[in-house]
């Protein structure tokens, strides 16, 4: 469905991936290991009615309505680049309303200094969580320093290029933090608890030495297995004709979000 | 009526059928050439490097996989398949060689800083080289010539495709961020055919 949407800042001059790509090039593991399969599998899926709930340090749990959600006219248009882990990139127009407005809503406790998100177990409309070679524990969390969360960037999306998000794209809603590898933007969200700690996250359960907490796009640190200094552009048609571009520091956004690094060595915090 | 052929013309036949296998290895190459065809026509989708380049590392794979599989076919089934294990074997070879190449211009486009320092510090990258450069000297010795000159050393010499499919298993499964259902039946299919070696002969068959 169409969502009624205005345009939001920090979307720069950046021209997006074609809706085709965004829409049938994803990794969304409770759908398949492949990049069609969510788009192929996720059509069974049932995004609607949904009940986001905003649960631990707070002072005002809330319980939101997502369909109500659709509606709000909070909703604005961000472009953000998107830069997978594996090297790989998009642009991506969101659709969403900044998470810093929602969680100013259920009024942090003091104490409170970790987000973190879970994601659905659907079993029956999910194939991936069936799967049981993976070892992925299912729902997939992950999580954010308070501080990363009410960042301006960090946005929660309920859709891209002005419509309703596709179910491979992470329907109905989906964290995107444009500084960080893709694997953070958790899709799906069902809970969202504010921590006095770090919470656990699933790739760095599965594989610690690969996906740190704090997955910042960072050129200068690389995955073991590749490379992080560049990455291929998705949106080529053809074979001989795609492109590889240099990453940048902090995905491109670090003139928002370096203060909050300040003086940590991110080769540790990785 | 049937003119009659001169010698020479008619010896055309015998050689076409000693020789007809040769035909299979064009046969085997259809898939580099579809994988080309479709990368240039925008079928191998939004991230046709990617594709390609793992596309050309699977075929090497599954023909490693077969051509080790010959041996251990012909003493469990009585298939005696063996005379393929070179055509299989250069094509695994073959296709290795063109995923390197993938990886190398397409995917880096020959960007010798970058490769240097996966080619020295990433086992995932160095595990796939040194399978590739196993099967070098098994690639050049797969002739007559080099059979009968090596005599019974060449036998031990092509042992080498056993370390290299190990290698090359390991370094498939790396390429996953985790196990599947896609890599665990490859991977499955290499430990049996490794494990079948280590199996008790049959009191029938004779061993290989």
């Amino acid at each position: 469905a169409t969502l009624q949407t205005h345009p939001g800042p920090y979307s720069g001059n950046l021209t997006p991936t074609p809706h085709e790509d965004v829409t049938h090039y994803n990794n969304f593991y409770e759908f398949g290991m492949g990049k069609a399969d969510p788009a192929t599998q996720s059509q069974t899926f049932h995004p609607l009615p949904w009940t986001l709930e905003i649960t631990g340090l707070v002072r005002k749990p809330v319980r939101l309505d997502v369909e109500q959600l659709l509606r709000s006219p909070a909703i604005e248009e961000r472009i953000y680049r998107m830069r997978c882990v594996e090297a790989w990139s998009m642009v991506i127009p969101w659709d969403g309303i900044p998470l810093a407005t929602l969680l100013k809503d259920a009024d942090p406790d003091p104490h409170a200094t970790h987000v973190a998100f879970e994601s659905i177990v659907r079993p029956a409309e999910m194939p991936g969580q069936t799967e049981a070679l993976s070892g992925i524990q299912w729902p997939y969390v992950e999580g954010l320093r308070l501080d990363e969360a009410m960042n301006p960037l960090t946005l929660l999306a309920l859709g891209i290029y002005g419509e309703t998000l596709p179910n491979q794209n992470g329907a109905p809603l989906r964290l995107v933090v444009p500084w960080k590898y893709g694997f953070k933007g958790i899709k799906s969200i069902q809970r969202i608890r504010l921590l006095d700690h770090e919470p656990p996250t699933t790739w760095n359960r599965l594989a610690p030495d690969e996906y740190g907490f704090y997955a910042n796009v960072n050129p200068q640190v690389d995955h073991p297995r590749w490379s992080q200094a560049t990455e291929r552009v998705i949106g080529a048609r053809s074979l001989f004709g795609a492109t590889r571009q240099p990453t940048l520091m902090f995905n491109g956004y670090g003139e928002q979000v370096a203060d909050l690094y300040r003086g940590m060595d991110l080769r540790k915090n990785f | 009526m049937r003119a009659r052929l001169t010698p020479a013309v008619s010896e055309i036949p015998g050689v076409l059928k000693r020789h007809w296998r040769l035909v299979l290895y064009p046969v085997g190459m259809i898939p580099a050439v579809w994988l080309v065809w479709q990368g240039q026509h925008g079928a191998l989708g939004a991230d046709p490097v990617n594709v390609f380049e793992r596309s050309l590392g699977l075929w090497a794979f599954r023909f490693l996989l077969v051509c080790l599989a010959l041996a251990p076919l012909r003493r469990f089934t009585g298939l005696n398949l063996l005379r393929y294990r070179r055509l299989t074997g250069l094509l695994a070879f073959f296709y290795a060689s063109l995923h390197l190449l993938a990886y190398v211009g397409l995917d880096h486009g020959f960007d010798w800083s970058v490769l240097w320092v996966d080619m020295t510090h990433r086992y995932f990258i160095i595990l796939g080289m040194s399978a590739l450069v196993l099967l070098i000297p098994l690639a050049l010795t797969s002739n007559a010539l080099s059979m009968r000159l090596l005599k019974r050393r060449w036998k031990f010499l092509h042992r080498l495709i056993y370390p290299a499919a190990i290698l090359a298993g390991i370094h498939f499964f790396l390429s996953f961020k985790t196990l599947n259902s896609v890599s665990a039946p490859y991977l499955a299919a290499l430990a049996l055919i490794l494990l079948s070696r280590f199996l008790p002969r049959s009191r029938t068959g004779n061993g290989v």
